[in-house]
């Protein structure tokens, strides 16, 4: 839409999406400077922002005292097991309640939306006990079908939207020529998707990636994704607040590096359907 | 082949019957026409055809067989939808070949028949294009190009020209009946529009609300409609009804009379009126007449030479062969001349 704006105006805004803008990177910035300083100039009193002594002491030492490594692969396996595993589920079942919606489809959509709302730590003695007696507590396994559970709500909900956007009609034709229900999925909606299913993907790596709660209390050492690792380097090892920030770094830049190059993809995707 | 009965067939939502029991029978090769306002249940009956909905009860078959329980791809009809329902992330290519690749087709086969498919609806030049990159006419010709590849019993076409505009409108509707008349397959179109159902159906279905109310050419339609709402439907400005008193003298409840069965004469006639809005058309002039004492309106189709003006008093004559009869029912009620006349 085509709409005057002064310059004056023009500037104050962009200095105000600047400083907003800021304020809110602020935090890993700050993490990101730290984890460069070495531990005594991390806490010293005033802040040092930029004249401290530039060190990569903090990277090697966490390396060296902890096996980054296989830490990385359990994100990575968690959070796209638990993706693949979530779409295998929702596809289907986004399918259905967009195009053959019964009279209760909003109810259970609006039923799995409410599994949000209770706080996971009300689950979490029978999820335990579950995982004790069945031999899944720090498994690779286990977590990953419950990270997929955590979050097959809004895979499903994000999918329906995108299915609900997808005329009907189309779906019909193919049936008309002769596609089964798989190949009517296969061929024709998913293709339609993929920009949808793109952006719920990289939604659900990266609730799966920073996924705490879960990762924290079910597992031990051979299941630990990168959250329990930062979560290794906090109080309990005492306050090195240096090392800290480097482990953090360390665990956020993957999925900082790929939400980076895939925001163009992630905002059309969560927009999707709002302007038409 | 492609003959399709229907028996007893139903269909409701919930405690709405949008069909509530339809029997009828098309031939093969026939060209049939379901017209009917909106919201009568033409395009539901399509597509209990076609097995995009199920039949609430009744048996539909097609070539003597029971096709009731059959998903859509089993019945061998192939189906062009009103929006096109083009796959966008397809070439035109792909988009034609789609149906023959579920259906198992080698690729060199598909080739072959998609050239041929593209051949008689002038798309070779577009085969690499996607659907976004084409015309709305272009669109409608992929379209017709992937219901025709199958070669299938029949094809099933709703409302299939009412997104085009109304010059390509008139193209595609002598398209889509030359293509008839070289595949001689069986088809059944869905519309609103009655100069499409007239212009190119062998057998017109007239609907209102569900029910069939007549199944005939369209010049048996015209001539001889069997109650006043096909009467009211099939022609163009509709016909004119008149009850009362003037129906009386013909021994009717209503009598009806098209536009262009009425003689108008600035001297002499039956009804005397005052020309109230005149529409010249070039060829012809429709007149709307008020104050004849008999109807509030009454519209009349002139020559296009004759010269008229809002205000002016003029006498109309109609033409007593061509009047229809209806009784309280709105039934048509039957005179030898006329019955000769629809037979013709």
């Amino acid at each position: 839409m085509a709409r005057a704006i002064s310059t004056p105006r023009k500037v104050t805004l962009t200095a105000v999406a600047w400083i907003i803008g800021l304020l809110i990177f602020f935090p890993i910035l700050w993490t990101i400077l730290t984890s460069f300083k070495p531990e005594a100039q991390a806490i010293a009193d005033p802040p040092m922002f930029l004249s401290f002594d530039w060190t990569l002491e903090n990277y090697a030492v966490v390396q060296e005292r902890s096996d980054y490594l296989r830490y990385l692969m359990n994100s990575v396996f968690l959070s796209i097991g638990s993706t693949v595993l979530g779409l295998l589920i929702a596809v289907p079942a986004a399918w259905s309640m967009a195009f053959v919606p019964a009279r209760r489809t909003k109810d259970v959509l609006m039923w799995m939306l409410s599994t949000k709302m209770m706080p996971p730590v009300g689950v979490l003695v029978p999820i335990y006990l579950i995982f004790r007696d069945t031999g899944l507590l720090d498994s690779r396994v286990g977590l990953t079908v419950v990270l997929m559970l955590i979050n097959l709500p809004i895979i499903i909900w994000m999918l329906y939207t995108y299915f609900r956007e997808i005329p009907g009609e189309i779906l019909e034709a193919a049936r008309m020529d002769g596609a089964g229900l798989k190949e009517e999925i296969l061929y024709v909606l998913t293709p339609m998707a993929v920009p949808g299913i793109a952006s719920t993907i990289l939604l659900n790596i990266i609730l799966a990636w920073n996924e705490a709660f879960w990762t924290l209390n079910l597992t031990a050492a051979n299941a630990a994704p990168l959250t329990a690792f930062i979560a290794s380097y906090s109080s309990p090892e005492g306050l090195f607040y240096a090392k800290l920030s480097a482990a953090s770094i360390m665990a956020i830049a993957p999925i900082l590096i790929m939400g980076w190059f895939s925001q163009k993809q992630l905002v059309r995707g969560l927009t999707f359907g709002a302007v038409k | 082949m492609g003959q399709i009965t229907l028996s007893q067939v139903r269909k409701s939502f919930g405690e709405v019957h949008v069909i509530p029991g339809v029997d009828l029978t098309i031939e093969d090769g026939e060209f049939v026409v379901f017209v009917g306002p909106s919201g009568c249940g033409k395009s539901t009956l399509l597509r209990l055809i076609a097995g995009l909905e199920d039949t609430t009860s009744g048996i539909i078959a097609i070539d003597g067989k029971d096709a009731t329980a059959l998903p859509p791809a089993k019945r061998g009809l192939a189906m062009v939808f009103q929006s096109y329902a083009l796959y966008p992330h397809m070439s035109v290519r792909k988009n034609i070949a789609f149906p023959l690749k579920m259906a198992g087709m080698s690729e060199s086969e598909q080739a072959t028949r998609v050239e041929r498919a593209a051949k008689v609806l002038n798309l070779t030049s577009y085969l690499d294009r996607r659907p976004g990159q084409l015309s709305g006419g272009q669109r409608q010709r992929v379209a017709i190009g992937r219901a025709i590849v199958r070669e299938p019993a029949a094809f099933l076409f709703d409302e299939p020209l009412s997104n085009l505009d109304a010059a390509l409108r008139v193209g595609m509707r002598q398209e889509i009946t030359e293509l008839h008349q070289s595949l001689k397959t069986t088809m059944v179109y869905v519309t609103h529009d009655q100069v499409e159902a007239m212009t190119m159906a062998d057998k017109i279905v007239v609907l209102n609300a569900g029910r069939i109310e007549q199944v005939g050419s369209p010049l048996e339609l015209y001539r001889a409609p069997v109650n006043q709402f096909v009467a009211g439907f099939i022609g163009s400005p509709k016909m004119n009804m008149i009850s009362g008193a003037e129906a009386a003298k013909y021994a009717a409840a209503t009598i009806g009379i098209r536009p262009e069965h009425i003689l108008v004469s600035k001297t002499e006639g039956t009804w005397k009126g005052t020309v109230g809005v005149s529409e010249h058309l070039g060829s012809d002039t429709f007149l709307h007449i008020h104050d004849t004492g008999i109807e509030d309106t009454i519209t009349v189709r002139a020559s296009g030479e004759m010269a008229v003006h809002s205000g002016d008093t003029v006498w109309l004559t109609p033409d007593l062969e061509k009047l229809h009869k209806f009784d309280v029912n709105g039934l048509r009620i039957a005179s030898p001349m006329l019955q000769k006349a629809g037979a013709s």
